[in-house]
């Protein structure tokens, strides 16, 4: 039994003598310094990295669908990469041609590529979806917490209240940058630490907080920036010791200032091999708002789409290597994510406008390696709003990340995601990778039919048993209907998908049973 | 949902909040505040002007106290709405006849990057030498409200260009702005307004014209319905605005008829259905823009999200239900009556019992334009205003760096939402401080009172003279009048007597009070005695230093 169990499954009984860190404690009930303590006490060293892409990353020229490649290039012949350049990952799927170190990475077996993730009803917004990534909220429902904040939160109950301590003498979470991450906020404070140079903290004083702050507005605010005050004096210790002690070892960096994304990695890769006990880092890099000349640059986009491509993939392929090089590679786990794809056509300023689900890269030694799910279905004629559905929901990434990698109980999940969410085979040697993994060869979702249907169509699959959830998404990958979600025998079954109120178009249906989604495709005329 | 939590906040678009308040001092819902728009009756101090001062301008600096003091808050306020003149083009600041023709000349690439430090210099000394005026705050504002960016748009006499529009129209109307921000080239070239074309729309600045800069987006009540606009409405909005491209050799809009969409543009139920008939011509296009515009603000929440921008801008970030109801709902009312003047809802909110309440004074925390260029402001820095046009142009090059290290990054916005200090969900303000920016802020003073801001180029360095500090104290003599009243200057609310203490025992260390008294007077006796000289300064810089670095100097 894990530490933190033992304790809070014991710990409110009553006088409970141990020790921490060569120290006796004696519990007598729960307070905030046991739950501190209890807490603390997790016996992980894992390490989550978020690789953020601001601006909404072009998924369809990231990872492209070769099996379709007629129909892709069709779409958008003004920004298609050409069939000969891409790399290939599998006989199906390919990856920009800037991305060889992903590519070697994948050969590697040290990629997780998980298709087309997203969330059923997309909000073009970026700055509304992204603070649905960020907050892993519905589409129609507004949260001021992060998801890593909540979760921080269920970890390290009272903080910052009697942090840093002997159990956690780091900052719970770090941002690389002079911003910090939404992602990183709770009820009662960001959990997280943002800085851009480890090791020159700035020494500053203004410690003349002993009064409390007047009972005002202004007194909140001022309460705020002390607070912040009170954690660069107490955290840039452990952190300027940590990157001071350390020094990368990759030659696979780029020099410095030649790309963000290495830099950012590269102190991350330091302050983990300095011996951190931080749990999460996030970092940055922004531009994939190309809405015109993608693949060029100029007009609003001031760095061409590959150039950005080929920084991410140098980047990570370097902190991938340098965690190999310091003898790290097992304990970190990282993973991109965008707060939306973009539209399946380009448009005539050969660029692409803002749309939906796109695929993900979770990377590191510790992932199931290979594609997660099928390839984006590229239509023959797409109009302009055609967008990518969501065959996973992001959420489900976090959930399986929270689970498999932080070993975070089910019961958190619920607190931390609000729903249950199901666990993806993304990280290896867990039971859900395992179990996903049996079903996936299990369950089969047939050919509608008729197809294309006038009203009505008929959409057979197959299952082994366990919870189904089959939904029906338009073009723009917007979920319709939901024609089934509850448990169903094993066997063969058919759902019907009633169109007769929807306009004719395309719609696209998914078959979800457990860890393993299906998708398919149905033609609605008149 | 109830009203107060509909209002508690909206995201950049406008969204609302949710029940969930974020707090790090335990008070979760804030403080109420019941005053409205109605004129202020109160007492009209020195602590109501400064407050005026602090927030219509950067920084208060004493010489403005003490033109104010005595004036009534109407002629105060008469005073910070006169725009003032136009002010000179950006110089070649390498040129030593200052030439400005760079300006207007064809676009040089190998030179663009030298034009933007220089027009970024030139905007730097605009708000540092700004005259008791609205002007520079609110041309900021514009500049935030509709954002534009050099990397994207890569010419730095476009930018020059919208930095002049918004200070043009800083206290002007808000319909003419919107207008001539549609047609500005540096906004055709960010949003590609410039590659929408009949046939093949880009909806790019349709989408954020309705979403970030006119009637903010609401909550989405049904796919692709975001309560004001939908979906359909972007696209019926950016064939409306077919057909404009950049002209870079006017540096103006150019508009290519063949380009233009002329078929009927259809709204929503959410605009009242409302058709705007196609038209062929460049004529006809401008009208079919100004129905757009006319559509847009004629909705209700256009008034109300633009109040709610100045007033996150100018007030606070909490907007709860009465603040709602009793002066964001009032001020709209206004600029819908005044047909989009802003002045006029400006005059109401710095003249309104809301804006004097107590509740509302210290609680602002300073951006990074406010803190770098309102702290200048305070003092006299003689390296600022060199006989060299060059070397003046290596210290306002500094700021720009020093001033985007903090986040506010002119010209350089992270996103076209703007800093998300004004939008972003839980935090606002409190965006502009975490480990790493707040670092910066008190190095940054430090470096001014004590340490030397190096500016660039190594040609000089700024330090306050902390004797001009005495200059600013009724009897620098006295040790109390001293710290006090450098509070007062610095700080928008009185310190504790604990705070005073700590603040003497910086100055006066384990000295009694009249020792500075005694120091102070000799140095009156020799004023050229350098030693003598010295003693003092060395004090006065290290509480100077100090002050600086308390978290109550971030507040305004």
């Amino acid at each position: 039994m894990k530490r933190r169990d033992f304790l809070k499954r014991t710990a409110p009984a009553a006088l409970l003598p141990f020790t921490i860190g060569g120290f006796g404690v004696k519990a007598y009930a729960r307070t905030p310094l046991l739950d501190a303590l209890a807490a603390s006490a997790i016996d992980t060293d894992r390490v989550l990295v978020l690789v953020q892409l601001n601006g909404g990353n072009d998924g369809l020229n990231t990872v492209i669908p070769l099996d379709q490649y007629s129909n892709y290039n069709a779409a958008r012949s003004n920004i298609a990469i050409a069939e000969n350049q891409i790399l290939k990952l599998s006989d199906a799927t390919g990856i920009h041609p800037q991305m060889a170190g992903v590519k070697a990475m994948f050969d590697q077996q040290k990629v997780r590529l998980v298709q087309s993730v997203g969330y059923p009803t997309p909000d073009y917004s970026h700055f509304r979806s992204t603070d649905i990534w960020l907050t892993a909220s519905d589409y129609d429902q507004y949260i001021n917490t992060g998801w890593l904040g909540r979760y921080l939160q269920q970890e390290f109950p009272g903080f910052p209240t009697g942090y840093p301590n002997a159990q956690m003498p780091d900052p719970l979470a770090i941002q690389i940058g002079s911003t910090i991450s939404t992602a990183l906020e709770s009820d009662v404070a960001n959990m997280g630490m943002a800085f851009s140079d480890p090791t020159s903290f700035y020494n500053i004083v203004n410690g003349t907080g002993n009064d409390p702050a007047p009972d005002s507005n202004a007194g909140r605010e001022l309460d705020y920036i002390r607070q912040v005050g009170q954690q660069i004096q107490l955290f840039a210790t452990p952190v300027r010791n940590a990157a001071n002690k350390a020094t990368n070892k990759s030659k696979l960096y780029p020099a410095a200032r030649q790309n963000v994304l290495a830099d950012q990695l590269a102190i991350v890769a330091k302050l983990i091999s300095g011996g951190l006990k931080t749990r999460i880092y996030i970092v940055n890099i922004g531009g994939f708002d190309t809405h015109a000349n993608q693949n060029n640059g100029g007009n609003g986009t001031p760095v061409p789409h590959g150039t950005l491509l080929n920084q991410v993939s140098v980047a990570i392929q370097a902190f991938q290597d340098d965690l190999r090089l310091l003898g790290l590679e097992d304990r970190v786990v990282g993973m991109t994510f965008s707060e939306f794809g973009r539209r399946i056509k380009s448009n005539s300023s050969a660029g692409t406008d803002h749309g939906a689900a796109a695929p993900l890269i979770v990377f590191g030694t510790n992932v199931i390696p290979g594609i997660l799910g099928a390839n984006p279905i590229i239509p023959a004629n797409p109009t302009p709003n055609d967008n990518v559905p969501m065959q996973f929901d992001f959420r489900a990434v976090y959930a399986s990340l929270l689970k498999d990698w932080f070993g975070a109980p089910d019961s958190e999940l619920q607190k931390v995601l609000f729903h249950n969410f199901p666990i993806l085979p993304i990280i290896k040697g867990t039971s859900s990778g395992v179990e996903a993994e049996r079903s996936s060869s299990a369950i089969t979702l047939g050919a509608a039919y008729p197809n294309p249907a006038h009203s009505t169509a008929r959409i057979p699959f197959s299952t082994s048993g366990g919870h189904i959830q089959l939904s029906m998404f338009d073009n723009e990958g917007r979920r319709v209907a939901t024609l089934i979600d509850r448990t169903l025998p094993a066997g063969d079954h058919e759902a019907i998908f009633d169109a007769a109120e929807l306009p004719t178009g395309t719609y696209y249906c998914r078959l979800q049973n457990g860890a393993t989604s299906k998708m398919g495709q149905v033609v609605v005329v008149r | 949902m109830n009203r107060r939590t509909f209002f508690a906040g909206v995201g950049p678009g406008g969204e609302p909040a949710s029940p969930l308040h974020h707090s790090s001092s335990g008070n979760a819902a804030g403080y109420r505040v019941s005053s409205g728009l109605e004129p202020y009756t109160g007492p009209w101090g020195r602590q109501q002007s400064v407050h005026l001062l602090r927030r219509a301008m950067f920084g208060a600096r004493k010489q403005d106290i003490d033109t104010v003091q005595g004036m009534t808050l109407s002629t105060v306020v008469d005073l910070l709405l006169q725009p003032g003149p136009t002010p000179p083009l950006p110089p070649d600041y390498n040129d030593a006849n200052a030439s400005t023709a760079w300006s207007t000349a064809a676009y040089n690439s190998s030179r663009d990057g030298a034009y933007l430090a220089y027009t970024l210099s030139w905007w730097s000394d605009l708000m540092l030498n700004q005259a008791i005026s609205l002007r520079e705050k609110m041309t900021l504002f514009w500049h935030n409200h509709f954002v534009s960016t050099w990397t994207s748009v890569k010419d730095s006499r476009y930018m020059y260009r919208q930095n002049a529009l918004f200070r043009q129209h800083a206290l002007g109307n808000f319909k003419e702005l919107a207008k001539q921000v549609t047609l500005d080239p540096a906004m055709l070239r960010y949003l590609n307004g410039n590659t929408n074309k009949k046939g093949t729309p880009n909806e790019n600045y349709a989408r954020e014209l309705q979403e970030l800069f006119t009637i903010g987006k609401g909550p989405e009540i049904s796919p692709g319905n975001y309560t004001n606009y939908t979906e359909d409405d972007i696209k019926a909005a950016a064939r409306v605005l077919t057909g404009y491209s950049d002209d870079a050799g006017g540096i103006k809009y150019k508009f290519t008829a063949s380009n233009h969409d002329g078929g009927n543009k259809v709204f929503s139920a959410n605009y009242g259905g409302k058709v705007i008939t196609g038209r062929n011509n460049e004529s006809g296009a401008m009208a079919e823009l100004d129905e757009l515009l006319e559509m847009i603000l004629g909705q209700e929440a256009t008034s109300l999200y633009i109040c709610r921008k100045l007033y996150r801008w100018f007030v606070y970030y909490q907007i709860d239900a009465a603040t709602e109801q009793n002066v964001i709902a009032p001020m709209a009312q206004l600029l819908r009556s005044n047909n989009f003047d802003v002045a006029p809802v400006l005059r109401a909110l710095f003249s309104s019992a809301h804006f004097y309440d107590v509740a509302n004074i210290g609680c602002m925390i300073k951006n990074p334009v406010d803190l770098v260029i309102g702290t200048l402001r305070l003092f006299t820095f003689p390296a600022l205003n060199p006989d060299k046009l060059n070397f003046k142009y290596f210290g306002l090059r500094t700021l720009r760096r020093t001033m985007a290290a903090m986040q506010a990054d002119l010209m350089g916005h992270p996103n076209v939402a703007g800093w998300p200090a004004y939008w972003q969900e839980p935090v606002f303000h409190k965006a502009w401080i975490n480990a790493d920016t707040l670092q910066k802020r008190v190095k940054f003073t430090n470096d001014l009172a004590a340490d030397g801001y190096k500016l660039d180029e190594g040609y000089d360095t700024l330090l306050i003279d902390p004797i001009e500090v005495s200059t600013f104290i009724s009897d620098p003599s006295d040790v109390s009048k001293l710290i006090d009243e450098t509070a007062a200057l610095l700080f928008p609310f009185s310190i504790t007597p604990r705070q005073h203490d700590q603040i003497k025992a910086v100055l006066l260390p384990g000295l009694p009070d009249y020792e500075w008294t005694v120091e102070w007077e000799d140095y009156q006796k020799e004023p050229t005695n350098e030693s003598k000289k010295k003693a003092v300064a060395g004090k006065l810089a290290a509480m100077l230093k100090f002050m600086l670095a308390m978290a109550e100097y971030q507040l305004s």
